[in-house]
């Protein structure tokens, strides 16, 4: 069985998804509302969320520059320029809000989540609580775990916002484009439901797998120094890959 | 061999495999209550994996683990966590959290199993730390603690509970002298004042002498010999022998098994 399985080139990585699947079922299964919980889960969201808005906030705003500066290009090409805001918004809304945020909330938040408990293994911390009776699952996983799918929809919200006002800087200030004009195309053209809320119900997925995958590498690393070096890798690898996979599957839904 | 009063841990013709290779087998090992008692061995000999049988986070693939009147593999994991609020355990570095004070660390177990107010839970804690003579370190956190206090404030936090049984995991590995001396003191002290059972794994063998009523050998999968470590140091068995005397080569061989070595550097050997 084993040999057969092994020669199957999926086999190790739909083995390691089971695996994976197992452990959330289990994060799920064992889910408790304290409120010491809901403390750990508040300081859990300040780790993944808070302390990761710097990157978010420069990011968006350059993304809103780059985004606005080459529509703009193109548009006054077609005599379309009034349209860049909305272009603007929706591309941000529907698609480059979530994903990007997401990618970076892999880079920064996962990274360390991933880091930290693959520590927390190899420094027997995880035993630790085992021993004393406390769930680590209930302590560690599941904090972080709804941490990230409280985090990432807020850090969209920012990155959005800050994106929109990076737009602004180019096409109201540096074109000279009509500020009215810029913000009256924008609220036109963008459905709250279907644009925005669209890419918030996605921030919330990929948060959700973004804190699945980082928990689960730093929950199954090797606990020597390698094994966490290869599973915070990992981590940013799966869930970047996973989150544009989920995007597409997502957007095609939605549409 | 002492008689002693009543058995505290039992472990009845244990047997474990671990990823196809057998640690132990057939192994029978009587822990008296409210008596030091050390498990000693060869690194790898499996004492760890008797710290994993009486704790629960290890099943015997065969034989019986008795805590008291609780057959302790037989327990599902409600029942497992409220017996291991009667056990504490010193892992091996600590294993104290790294973002938790020394403060916060010793009152976890309490504010996690205990409904006390805040207020009795710190007279608790500073009462802990007092004991293991780290009160003035209440609000450090582990990085700034050397290794010997980090053991010192997570022997306060395994006591937390006041726990029946204490269970000590290589307590003296990489310690000073002087941090060695404190740790030795401690596990005396926290016996005489609570009688509390305990059970220190280690490999040091002249520590024990200082500290232990009763030690026993794990060697080669099994129990090999038992006693006071008096009675150990005058044993006649080999290994024991060997073990007590730290001696380089004897029935545990100084070399890891290998090819001929002069048919290795000769090229004659399969890998050359």
């Amino acid at each position: 069985m084993s040999d057969n399985a092994s020669r199957m080139p999926l086999a190790a990585p739909v083995r390691e998804l089971g695996r994976a699947g197992l452990f959330l079922l289990t994060a799920f299964s064992r889910m408790r509302f304290g409120p010491r919980q809901l403390a750990e889960i508040l300081r859990q969201v300040y780790f993944a969320g808070v302390r990761s808005l710097v990157i978010i906030v420069i990011s968006g705003f350059f993304v809103g520059l780059v985004l606005t500066l080459q529509t703009y290009d193109t548009l006054t090409r077609f005599g379309a320029a009034d349209a860049v805001s909305t272009v603007l918004a929706l591309s941000l809304f529907r698609e480059l809000g979530p994903v990007l945020a997401a990618l970076l909330f892999a880079g920064r938040a996962g990274t360390s989540i991933t880091a930290e408990i693959g520590l927390m293994r190899a420094t027997e911390q995880l035993d630790a609580l085992d021993l004393m009776a406390i769930d680590p699952m209930e302590r560690i996983v599941q904090p972080r775990l709804l941490a990230g799918m409280i985090a990432l929809p807020a850090l969209v919200l920012v990155f959005n916002l800050t994106a929109i006002v990076g737009g602004i800087f180019f096409a109201v200030f540096l074109m000279g484009s009509d500020p009215i004009m810029f913000w009256a195309n924008m609220q036109s053209s963008v459905e709250l439901v279907r644009d925005f809320g669209g890419g918030m119900l996605k921030a919330v997925f990929f948060g959700f797998v973004a804190a699945w995958l980082a928990v689960w590498f730093g929950w199954s690393a090797r606990p020597t120094s390698e094994g966490v070096a290869l599973a915070t890798t990992q981590t940013v690898i799966a869930t970047s890959i996973s989150v544009l996979v989920l995007d597409f599957i997502l957007s095609a839904f939605m549409l | 061999m002492t008689e002693f009063s009543a058995i505290a841990i039992s472990l009845r013709g244990v047997t474990v495999r671990l990823g196809g290779r057998t640690v132990l087998e057939h192994l029978d090992l009587d822990i008296p209550a409210g008596r030091v008692t050390a498990v000693l061995g060869p690194s790898g000999a499996g004492k760890t994996t008797i710290l994993r049988l009486v704790t629960g986070q290890l099943k015997p693939d065969s034989g019986e683990v008795w805590i008291g009147e609780t057959r302790v593999d037989r327990l599902g994991s409600k029942a497992l966590g409220r017996l291991r609020r009667d056990i504490g355990v010193l892992l091996q570095n600590g294993a104290l959290f790294t973002d938790l004070t020394s403060f916060d660390n010793v009152a976890l177990p309490l504010r996690e199993h205990t409904r006390l107010p805040e207020s009795l839970i710190r007279r608790l804690v500073l009462m802990k730390l007092e004991m293991v003579g780290l009160r003035g370190a209440a609000d450090l956190y582990p990085a700034e603690l050397s290794g010997g206090m980090k053991r010192r404030v997570a022997t306060a936090r395994a006591m937390a509970l006041d726990p029946g049984i204490m269970i000590y995991d290589e307590p003296f590995a990489g310690l000073d002298p002087i941090s060695l001396g404190v740790s030795l003191r401690l596990i005396r002290d926290i016996n005489g004042a609570l009688g509390t059972t305990s059970l220190v794994i280690t490999h040091d063998v002249r520590e024990i002498a200082r500290l232990a009523e009763h030690a026993c050998i794990i060697a080669d999968r099994r129990l090999i010999a038992k006693g006071t470590p008096q009675q150990l140091t005058e044993s006649d068995n080999p290994l024991v022998h060997q073990f007590m005397r730290g001696e380089p080569d004897g029935p545990v061989p100084f070399h890891y098994p290998a090819d001929d070595l002069a048919e290795q550097l000769l090229g004659r050997g399969e890998r050359a």
